[in-house]
């Protein structure tokens, strides 16, 4: 059953269109990864499904309710994690984590709690003494403590350390194991590489694109690039499909293809043939980011 | 409403009220201001009686003062916190959790009355202790009572302000610039026999000099009654009239905060607020 299902979802403010019919289908237990680029509409798709605000046009459903009207019993179920860090400065950690707490029916042990967000040494630690990563890791223990169903999460590890981030994943990869429904935006491609079970990217209010991590954009199909490194070589020395993307300076060579067995099975039976050494060989996909760079720049 | 609902009323209280002791300056204008106050004024007239109306200086003004401190507490304390938390995206945040707003609201009324009764106590305690205010137990109830309506109709005009004012930059200025002038032409830091006819309808209209008459007439010894008459004769302590004045001024504020009341920062959407009307209260 879908989790979360989008329609047709418009936001206009005043003039500007920020959303601009979106389709989106979220299934139970699945963890979705909203990327794209500043301003492209993504706090304001999430925000309409967390109940935040108010949409233009466009039919939405999470969890059987439409956000906009799904009151108390609503957000008993969702777990909120909102880009702008919003914390009481003098109060200490334990003590935020334990009221938010008591708001919801179902809840977390707050000191597991704060052990799965890495603050265990900051328990007792007023908040405003708290650095910025450690901010926000309480911020992802907030929008945890209600166990949700389903849990929006609007750039959750900005300004984590590369272990806190590690240790973010970790949780977020548990709590879909325990099949909870992630809805996640995010800037870092490794992190919509590492977590989702889907992306899409949206850029000006539209999707477009959506798909495996994988998969999205053509990734699977999209041409690979061949590289390596020759020495005292010239351009007519090498075969036929590795002298354009010959550079003399530094002898690499580039070659990029769509059928990297076939072309390097050439390769290496040339080499072989002619006793030559290819160094440091390399075959690679386009990287997510890679795509992500020529679906959002296409638009631009 | 559900039964558990009055338990987070008193969580919410609690959690207002540490974040509140927690910062020094708001302690201090709530509860040292109105001291200094009163030790001021007993050094600088001495605590004789006070010719034109046969009471000590601290028998007057301590009760007013407690009034001014209670007027601090809640009107002047929640403006300015509840628009901060707005600007600062908390009341944003908490609306995205199963928290009920009036469970939330009444978490900040409450800490706000709270505190206010602190400020009440501590200066009629000091004001008793030190200078020999006199608290008669007749009077009791009645006064009571009119910290209770007017602490909770100050409350309402703190929450009206904090829904009108754009940002919490703005919500001290506009505490300050109402409450203090009011406070001139209410009796709490100026008592003089001839006071022009025009500064006594003045201070009529508004509710702070209803309050100071309220509660601080249960301590006046040259008035008589328990204080639940509708309005006294020239000797009679009443409060029934001066209630009614504040109740109105409470209702009022509080039927233009919960209409004009947001939860979202407000510094985004210079452009469209006023297309944005207001639907745009949650958008
Ligand atoms: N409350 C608002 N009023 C007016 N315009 C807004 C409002 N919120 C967002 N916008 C505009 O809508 C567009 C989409 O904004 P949104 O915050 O959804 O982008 P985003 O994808 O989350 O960007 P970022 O990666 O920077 O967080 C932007 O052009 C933004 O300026
Ligand atoms: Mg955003």
């Amino acid at each position: 059953m879908a989790a979360i299902r989008v329609r047709g979802l418009s936001k206009h403010y005043g003039a500007l269109t920020a959303v601009d019919g979106i389709d989106l289908t979220i299934e139970e237990g699945e963890v979705f990864a909203l990327l794209g680029p500043n301003g492209a509409g993504k706090s304001t798709t999430v925000e309409i499904l967390e109940g935040h605000r108010i949409r233009t046009a466009g039919d939405v459903d999470v969890l059987g309710f439409d956000p906009a009207t799904g009151g108390r019993a609503f957000r008993e179920r969702i777990g909120i994690v909102l880009q702008q860090t919003a914390l009481e400065r003098e109060l200490e950690v334990a003590e935020v984590i334990a009221t938010y707490a008591g708001f919801y029916p179902r809840r977390r042990d707050v000191d597991e709690v704060i052990h799965l967000v890495g603050l265990d040494e900051k328990r007792a630690a007023r908040i405003k003494t708290l650095s910025g990563g450690q901010k926000r890791r309480l911020e992802l223990a907030l929008g945890i403590v209600g166990d949700p169903d389903v849990i929006f999460l609007d750039e959750p590890t900005t300004g984590f350390d590369p272990s806190a981030r590690r240790q973010a994943w970790e949780l977020i990869a548990n709590l879909r194991t325990l099949g909870r429904t992630i809805l996640l935006t995010t800037h870092y491609m490794d992190e919509a590489q590492n977590l989702a079970d889907r992306v899409a990217v949206i850029a000006n209010g539209q999707i477009v694109a959506e798909g495996t991590p994988e998969s999205i954009g053509g990734r699977a199909e999209g041409a690979a690039t061949i590289t390596f490194v020759t020495e005292g070589l010239s351009r007519e020395q090498l075969p036929a499909q590795a002298q354009s993307g010959f550079d003399e300076a530094s002898g690499i060579v580039t070659i990029q293809t769509p059928n990297p067995t076939a072309v390097l099975n050439d390769l290496t039976g040339w080499a072989l043939e002619r006793g030559v050494e290819l160094e440091a060989l390399a075959v690679a996909r386009p990287s997510l980011e890679d795509i992500y760079l020529q679906l959002t720049e296409e638009g631009m | 409403m559900r039964h558990r609902d009055l338990g987070l009323v008193l969580q919410q209280i609690r959690y207002q009220n540490r974040i509140f002791w927690r910062s020094p300056v708001s302690a201090f204008f709530t509860i040292a201001f109105p001291l200094m106050f009163l030790v001021l004024f007993t050094a600088l007239f001495g605590n004789d009686e006070i010719g034109s109306l046969g009471v000590t200086t601290a028998q007057f003004y301590a009760p007013a003062l407690a009034v001014f401190g209670a007027a601090s507490a809640t009107y002047t304390n929640l403006s300015i916190t509840t628009a901060i938390s707005r600007d600062e995206g908390i009341l944003k945040k908490i609306r995205g959790t199963p928290l009920p707003p009036s469970v939330y609201i009444a978490g900040r009324v409450g800490s706000a009355v709270w505190i206010a009764l602190i400020a009440v106590i501590i200066m009629m305690t000091i004001g008793s202790v030190v200078y020999g205010v006199e608290i008669r137990g007749s009077t009791f109830a009645a006064a009571a009572l009119s910290f209770v309506v007017g602490a909770a109709a100050f409350a309402a005009l703190g929450l009206m302000v904090a829904a009108l004012v754009p940002n919490g930059d703005s919500a001290p200025a506009v505490a300050q610039a109402t409450l203090l002038p009011t406070a001139f032409v209410s009796d709490v830091f100026i008592v003089t026999e001839d006071t022009p006819a025009w500064m006594e309808a003045l201070g009529n209209i508004f509710p702070l000099k209803h309050f100071v008459a309220a509660f601080g007439d249960a301590f006046n010894p040259t008035l008589g009654g328990s204080g639940f008459a509708w309005s006294g004769s020239e000797n009679e302590y009443a409060i029934g009239l001066h209630l009614a004045v504040m109740a109105a001024w409470g209702i009022g504020a509080a039927i233009i905060a919960v209409r004009y009341f947001k939860w979202d920062p407000q510094g985004h959407r210079r452009g469209s607020r006023r297309r944005a009307g207001r639907a745009g209260a949650n958008s």
